[in-house]
């Protein structure tokens, strides 16, 4: 959308520009027609997206509730809620579990294990590849509520598969471990798209990169750090940032845990949930809320400034020097292509 | 067949019994689809020799030169280099450096970093390899561009980072795929100058594969052309320019295809050819029984068109096209039985289009092909000073 706009921005009136480069309109469709089509996505995104923030920000600024006299009459407080989740460890312990469930289950869970399997899948072919694909995809496409009713049943105390599987009768998996159970599920859950954006990023690779370091001898370390990884870091790191932000909002796991035992799950999302419905803390909750927004604002920030400090130390303007002549060209004259001519 | 038997049968006698560096004995490589890329290919390049592999795309030269570098394993047969069998060995293990078609630089690294990759790789220490780095790029003409990243260099640049860092660690054998191809013409030729001159230099053993035969002939000091996984001739530019082996080579050298014409021996012990008798090629000529089928073969640059007084046997016919090679005219004749028969003539040659023209083949360069081998024996006096070696018969399957 962004690149739309701004592509059609500098195209003058009569569409022909006076020198300079020419105008980057393949559609032909000039300013207006280029706005035209923006406008319902516009439309669209403020109506659903930068209104509702502003709304959010408005709630967090006020005491209101889901009953009682505030419910009816919201007054306006100010940055109460704020200081008040600051000094809130319900709502600082929510914080610190938010962020271990971010990096064990995105960072190293997701794209480790993404990137495993993208890596072993590399040159490999045949069934075995196939059923693993398939079986990770379908972690990836099925909905929600399907897998944390999967899950449930998997871990569940009583008749449970994996106690089944393990002979553990009775283990009480969702309660003693609470956090390892949705950082695993999420993993299970998520490992799909990072191990196929690996996938297309490994396919990226020029094949004479890998074999030059082969060639100088180099072990499957050496390969991985000093060209693989090289070579997808855009990747790796566009990945981070969207597993970072995904996980970091997911509200799955509280339909399996649902926040407990005694909050010992309750990530950011089912924390905020609890207190604006739960609680009826509606205020609260959207001053939550926004802190939460500007987390995801900060995270996002410092991948796009990695991203951007990658691309530029590759893309440095390069000087236009022309090649020096080799040494000893131009006294080759004749007709190089017929040595009979020339021996004759 | 020993080895040294082997060796001693395709010495070139113009360049003495240097001792073999890299030997390919029934070298076959099967994929697993059952292609069979090379096929029994029996091979030997001598120490500091520039040779290429030269044939059209998928004949299997750039498998070959994979596998010689180890990044494809044989399915049988062995490869030695410098001696030592390495057919089993990983690619990093075999003394050998390789310079791909993309040069394979890596974006990250500086120039210097580039070249120094190998060594650093082989646990080089690092004021050594920094130095080696710097030494061989100043030796290329690089030695301003070290703190450069790839992209910040021209192709020709790009090229001769490649070269340097394949020659800084002072490889057995250098390998080059498709060496010039990424350059534009102009670069190209240059470069082509430039390669020449640095392998004599280096005198290091250089197998190189490209599919332009220019290129092959003007590079190499023995060439191998391949068609299908097989060889099918092996020797010096001069040999297989002049007395290519078969109809295949004969085609696929010259920048202007040789004329393979159909002949038909006649009971006086001449040939007709395209309506004209001419004599059979060779001397002595070879044997020919009447009614044969044989293929006449003379190249464009060796058809002289023929004044109005010569009464020379010639072919004859219609000019249909003619085509400007700068210092020379490419004439295309329809002859009495709608052959096309190519001639190259001098700049300033009147032809026009509709003309009659004869064209005489030069003495001692046609050459006559029997079941697509060559018949013709070698004439005294039209080699290089030197007589000319017994033809490289390829052994196969």
């Amino acid at each position: 959308m962004a690149t739309t706009a701004s592509s059609a921005e500098p195209a003058p009136p009569d569409g022909t520009p006076p020198g300079g480069p020419p105008e980057q309109d393949a559609a032909g469709l000039g300013r207006r027609g280029a706005a035209l089509f923006v406008v319902p996505a516009l439309v669209l995104v403020a109506l659903f997206l930068v209104l509702p923030a502003v709304w959010t920000l408005y709630l967090g600024s006020t005491d209101y509730r889901l009953t009682g006299i505030p419910a009816v009459d919201p007054s306006f407080v100010g940055t109460d809620n704020l200081t008040r989740a600051l000094g809130d460890s319900g709502f600082l312990r929510s914080l610190w579990l938010t962020l271990l469930f971010v990096l064990g289950s995105a960072v190293i869970g997701q794209a480790g294990l993404g990137f495993a399997l993208a890596w072993w899948m590399r040159e490999r072919t045949g069934w075995l590849k196939t059923t693993l694909e398939a079986l990770v995809m379908l972690a990836w496409i099925l909905p929600s509520s399907v897998v944390a009713f999967l899950w449930i049943a998997f871990l569940d105390r009583d008749g449970g598969t994996l106690n089944a599987l393990l002979h553990t009768p009775g283990a009480a998996w969702l309660l003693d471990h609470p956090m390892l159970s949705i950082v695993v599920y999420n993993i299970w859950r998520g490992t799909a798209f990072s191990m196929m954006l690996y996938s297309a990023a490994l396919g990226n690779v020029p094949a004479s990169h890998l074999e030059t370091a082969r060639l100088a001898g180099a072990n499957g370390w050496q390969l991985l750090r000093d060209v693989v990884l090289p070579c997808v870091r855009g990747h790796v790191l566009t990945n981070l940032l969207l597993i970072s932000l995904w996980t970091f909002n997911d509200f799955t796991p509280f339909l399996i845990t649902a926040g407990g035992p005694d909050g010992a799950s309750e990530i950011l999302p089912v924390h905020i949930y609890k207190t604006a419905l739960g609680n009826g803390e509606l205020g609260y909750g959207a001053a939550l809320s926004f802190l939460m927004l500007l987390i995801n604002l900060v995270v996002a920030v410092i991948y796009l400034r990695l991203l951007g400090r990658g691309r530029r130390a590759r893309r440095r303007p390069a000087a236009d020097v022309p090649a020096p002549r080799g040494p000893g060209a131009g006294d080759a004259p004749g007709r190089p292509d017929d040595p009979g001519e020339a021996t004759a | 067949m020993t080895r040294a038997a082997h060796a001693a049968d395709t010495a070139h006698p113009a360049s003495p019994a240097r001792p073999a560096d890299l030997a390919l004995d029934r070298l076959t490589k099967v994929y697993p689809g059952g292609v069979r890329a090379l096929d029994g290919l029996e091979l030997t390049v001598r120490d500091g020799e520039f040779f290429a592999l030269l044939g059209p795309s998928g004949c299997g030269k750039s498998t070959l030169l994979r596998t010689i570098a180890g990044l494809e394993t044989a399915t049988s047969g062995t490869l030695h280099i410098g001696g030592r069998d390495v057919t089993a060995l990983p690619p990093g293990a075999r003394d050998i450096a390789m310079v791909f078609q993309d040069y394979a630089l890596f974006p990250h690294m500086t120039v210097e970093e580039n070249i120094a990759y190998p060594l650093k790789v082989r646990k080089t220490g690092r004021a050594e390899r920094t130095a080696r780095a710097r030494e061989t790029a100043a030796e290329l003409g690089l030695g301003h561009l070290t703190g450069r990243r790839p992209g910040q260099l021209s192709g020709g640049q790009q090229q001769r980072a490649a070269l340097a860092r394949a020659m800084a660690c002072r490889p057995r054998v250098f390998l080059f795929d498709e060496p010039l191809s990424n350059l534009d013409a102009r670069m190209r030729l240059e470069a082509r100058t430039f390669l020449k001159k640095l392998q004599r230099e280096l005198g290091v053993t250089t197998v190189f594969v490209t599919h332009d035969q220019a290129e092959a002939l003007a590079l190499a000091d023995r060439i191998a052309v391949m068609e299908t996984g097989r060889l099918r001739q092996v020797g010096t530019p001069a040999e297989i320019f002049r007395r290519p082996a078969g109809t295949f080579v004969a085609s696929f050298i010259g920048s202007t295809p040789m004329n393979l014409l159909d002949a038909r021996a006649t009971a006086h012990g001449t040939l007709r050819v395209c309506g004209a008798v001419l004599p059979v090629p060779g001397d002595p000529p070879p044997p020919v029984t009447d009614g044969e089928k044989l293929v006449y073969g003379i190249r464009p640059e060796y058809l002289d068109p023929a004044g109005d007084g010569d009464a020379r046997p010639a072919l004859e016919g219609t000019v249909e096209v003619v085509e400007s090679l700068g210092s020379a005219q490419l004439v295309t004749l329809a002859c009495a039985d709608g052959t096309g028969v190519q001639l190259v003539v001098d700049e300033d040659h009147e032809a026009r289009p509709g003309d009659r023209m004869r064209a005489v083949p030069r003495a001692g360069r046609a050459l006559l092909y029997r079941d697509d081998a060559l018949v013709t024996a070698p004439a005294a006096g039209t080699g290089n000073g030197t007589p000319e070696p017994a033809r490289h018969t390829p052994r196969e399957g």
